[in-house]
């Protein structure tokens, strides 16, 4: 049986409902992913299992045990929040040993054990410092350890990078899952950027509006999205439009625009008017074996790689060219693209009110 | 935050009660029949407003604090803007002292200023004056202006005005055109502020009032000094319903903890 | 923020404040000078001020156990209505803060505006109010609570009263501001590091108001030692305050050096109270806050 189990939860407001249905299943010492745009609904997810906010309906369990009703400081979570929130009066000692204090632990057994969490964020040796001394990587390490000096057998984390700059966050994201892995501690992660979820999951959730959109691994959420949402939000892609002209066993032949793709499809097969996507790491510019031709219309440098929009036949399609040295043809230029069918993907467009 | 449970509420009804205490009891006393102040009463009766009209004394009163708070608070706010704005957009030596300065009416007792303002008025033989009482009360009005002000123009957006430049405002058209109506709530409350002290001040204008020159608030300090009669309640009444309604417009402006408490929010 | 000029400074921000400087350097900074000097001159019953200088004055309220009497009594009025203030103001603003809206705005109202009313109108109420013939003690009777009236006009019980009602609101918006700085995700962490609600409140919630608090202290405190309206009102003759005491001296015995005097004394009171307990707090509380 898995560690934490929320089942048939929703979250109303009134007439505003902010989350629809959430059914998920954490297993111990995963690390999980909320990923999702603003207003989807992941920090009102954590809240619920934190214990802050009450579901409408629902259950949630822990090792069994029904939590859903639990007040929040008989939960025994660690929580990180977006703001860290720290006790500003008090020292880094005085916070991180804060829920030690709760549970009537000894002085000097409190001492010892937030001297050792200390170590285990780096932060030793700043124990008598107080917040407003310190920089916003240092009070988020202190935010950290005080979620982990009780040891507690769920780790909740809401956006606690958002607030740091680029070359931290990306520090803090090895980190941070060193420290998971190590401690074995069951962590959920709620974030808005992708790369940071992909980074340090084990599974990712993406959330849309309230629900569940796909719930996989990196892996499979980028390279296999469920959606049209999941195709999108994650990484960027190439959206073709077109229609399911036949179908045989392994892959369906698409009309774009006068054209015929063979997109291969597992699991249920679509028909009719479909979207079909690949991503622009998966087009390559070729010559003889080109299988759309076009115009660059745009070619931007960023560094490791070359992006291009190219106007085909099929539609405009973006390319990212690792960068080998040579840069790519100039704008104007013509040139001819290649793909693998195997990386062609394809949804049956969705109707208005977001079903499919 | 949480909500409160039962007994927060009752503590804050039984506070709000204690509160408004004192002056619903004035207001109900003014309406009695009787010629003296008694509680309960049998009848009610609007005499003691009529009887407000027939006082020469406080009628003269009255209107000499409407016209004093009326130029205290003018004449305030026009010295506290200005300044207002040096403060906010210059750093300059003595910036500091300078707003510590303009807002130390409000630290300094009101005895000790209307000591000191008699001592400086009589010096100068200007006892019965109009216009030097007049100066006093710009004196006590001009911090709370300076702070509503003050607050207005520190969270002024000083690219607005920029913005203003580079399209071909001269510096004047610039200021009246963006500078002036974004700051025009701290200015209007500063100045119905600087109205509401002004007309309310009692202390200081003890020391420095005459017979010719009584305020409000003294004639009736001077008349419950002796006695307590209904008369004191009604005017206490026609003057808790004034400030009723600039409180609400007051509020409806600026927000009256932002007046009185300033910008936290 | 706005930014600062810091090149154009120049002569522009003394041209903007001139005119208050100058009103303010004339007829603020002078007579409190003179106030000070005319502290120094000598008195005679028959020919009033004289041209002479003395120190006689300050001796006279410094030793004579009448002042000394008078300085006792105003400071425990002080502390006396700073611990109701405190008593009764922080309870009330926390309420507010849980409070929502619009319910929030009204209270807000209610609390805060009778500031703006004229203290004469307020010390009237509670001359009613407290009045043996008040509606108090008609109450307090009728309730049989107790057979004969309660005597708190003219009585320092009076006093604290009343002054407690007219300041209590510089208390409720000095924490209310402190409050509304708060991180409300702080409580959050603390319940979920296995505080009890109540455990959270003593020690994160209290802790991090204890400035506002303070700060509310000293206002409360330094307008409470100068009150002038309400002590003379409620108190009446015989109860005398610093701030009646001067009023005595300079429009009633008319001997304006020793009501100077006393006013010198009770701003320097003042000054020493408010700047020395604001600095205290300031280094007791600079690691809190910015």
């Amino acid at each position: 049986m898995s560690f934490l189990t929320l089942k048939g939860i929703s979250k109303r407001y009134g007439d505003f409902t902010a989350i629809e249905q959430i059914d998920l299943e954490v297993e111990r010492g995963e690390f999980l992913s909320l990923l999702g745009p603003s207003g989807c609904g992941k920090t009102t997810t954590l809240q619920m299992v934190a214990g802050f906010i009450t579901p409408s309906t629902g259950t949630i369990r822990l090792d069994g045990r029904d939590i859903t009703h639990e007040r929040p400081e008989k939960r025994g979570m660690g929580v990180v929040f977006q703001s860290y929130a720290l006790f500003p009066h008090m020292t880094v000692e005085g916070n991180v040993g804060f829920g030690l204090e709760m549970r009537n632990m000894k002085r000097a057994a409190r001492a010892e054990r937030v001297a050792e969490v200390l170590e285990l964020v780096r932060l030793n040796g700043l124990g008598s410092r107080y917040p407003k001394e310190l920089s916003g990587g240092q009070r988020q390490r202190v935010a950290i350890a005080r979620a982990l000096a009780m040891r507690p057998e769920l780790l909740l984390l809401d956006e606690p990078m958002s607030n740091l700059d680029a070359k931290l966050r990306e520090e803090m994201h090895i980190e941070l899952r060193a420290i998971q892995k190590r401690l074995g501690i069951t962590t959920i992660l709620v974030t808005h950027d992708q790369v940071e979820a992909m980074t340090m999951s084990d599974r990712i959730a993406v959330m849309h509006r309230g629900t569940i959109a796909q719930l996989s691994t990196p892996f499979e959420a980028y390279e296999r999205p469920k959606t049209a949402f999941a195709s999108t939000f994650l990484g960027k892609t190439n959206l073709l439009s077109g229609a399911v002209v036949r179908r045989n066993g392994r892959c369906a032949e698409v009309d774009v625009a006068g054209t015929t793709l063979r997109v291969p499809h597992e699991g249920r097969p679509a028909q009719g008017d479909v979207n079909v996507y690949i991503r622009p790491e998966k087009v390559r510019l070729a010559d003889a074996d080109a299988r759309a031709s076009g115009r660059i219309t745009t070619r931007v440098f960023v560094g490791n790689q070359w992006l291009l929009q190219v106007d085909t036949g099929i539609g405009r399609l973006s390319v990212a060219q690792p960068n080998f040295g040579a840069p790519p043809p100039e704008e104007g230029q013509h040139v001819g693209l290649a793909w693998s069918d195997d990386d062609l993907r394809m949804l049956e467009k969705e109707k208005p009110d977001g079903h499919s | 935050m949480k909500h409160n449970g039962f007994w927060g509420l009752l503590f804050n009804a039984l506070f709000l009660a204690f509160i408004l205490a004192p002056l619903v009891v004035v207001v109900a006393v003014s309406f009695t029949d009787k010629g003296y102040i008694s509680m309960p009463f049998d009848g009610a009766s609007l005499r003691w407003f009529r009887a407000i009209l027939e006082n020469e004394d406080i009628v003269d009163a009255f209107w000499l604090s409407v016209r004093l708070a009326l130029v205290a608070a003018t004449l305030g706010v026009a010295l506290a803007v200005p300044a207002a704005l040096a403060i906010a957009r210059y750093r300059f030596p003595g910036r500091g002292a300078l707003t510590g300065f303009f807002l130390s009416p409000m630290m300094i007792p009101a005895v000790v200023l209307g000591i000191a303002f008699l001592r400086f008025l009589s010096l100068l033989g200007l006892g019965g004056s109009f216009w030097a009482l007049c100066a006093t009360h710009v004196i006590i009005v001009v911090p709370y202006a300076l702070r509503l002000a003050l607050s207005s123009a520190v969270g002024l957006d000083r690219d607005a005005e920029r913005a203003a430049l580079s399209c071909g405002a001269s510096r004047f058209t610039a200021f009246r055109r963006v500078v002036l109506p974004m700051i025009r709530t701290g200015v209007v409350g500063g100045w119905v502020l600087s109205f509401i002290q002004s007309f309310d001040e009692l202390t200081m204008t003890i020391f420095v009032a005459t017979p010719g020159t009584t305020t409000l608030p003294v004639a009736m300090y001077n008349q419950i000094a002796q006695t307590i009669d209904p008369l004191v309640a009604s005017v206490s009444t026609v003057l808790i319903a004034g400030t009723v309604v600039l409180m609400l417009v007051l509020d409806r402006m600026v927000g009256l903890d932002r007046v009185l408490i300033g910008e936290t929010r | 923020m706005a930014t600062l000029d810091h090149d154009r400074a120049g002569a522009s921000p003394w041209l903007l404040s001139g005119p208050a400087l100058l009103l303010f350097g004339g007829l603020l900074l002078v007579p409190l000078v003179l106030t000070l000097v005319l502290s120094f001159h000598a008195f005679s019953d028959s020919q009033g001020t004289l041209a002479a200088y003395t120190l006689s004055n300050y001796l006279k309220v410094v030793t004579d156990p009448y002042y000394g009497a008078i300085f006792a009594r105003t400071a425990g009025l002080a502390f006396a209505v700073t611990a109701l203030c405190i008593v009764l103001g922080v309870p009330e603003t926390i309420v507010l803060a849980r409070m929502k809206r619009p319910w929030q705005s009204v209270c807000l109202l209610i609390v805060l505006g009778p500031l703006l009313i004229s203290v004469v109108v307020r010390t009237l109420g509670w001359q009613i109010l407290l009045g043996n013939n008040g509606v108090l003690n008609n109450a307090l009777q009728a309730l049989h609570f107790t057979s004969e009236p309660i005597r708190l006009v003219f009585t320092m019980t009076g006093v604290v009263i009343a002054l407690t009602h007219v300041l209590v609101p510089f208390m409720v918006m000095s924490v209310w501001a402190t409050l509304q700085k708060l991180d409300p995700q702080v409580e959050w962490a603390g319940l979920s590091l296995g505080g009890s609600p109540l455990r959270v409140f003593r020690r994160v919630v209290l802790p991090q108001i204890l400035p506002g608090v303070l700060s509310g202290s000293i206002i409360v405190f330094a307008l409470s030692a100068s009150a002038f309206a309400t002590p003379a009102l409620i108190g009446g003759r015989r109860l005398k305050v610093v701030a009646t005491a001067a009023y005595d001296e300079f429009l009633g015995t008319l001997n304006w050096p020793l009501g100077a005097t006393i006013a010198v004394l009770l701003l320097i009171a003042n000054v020493a109270i408010v700047m020395g307990c604001s600095r205290l707090a300031e280094r007791r509380f600079k690691h809190i806050f910015d």
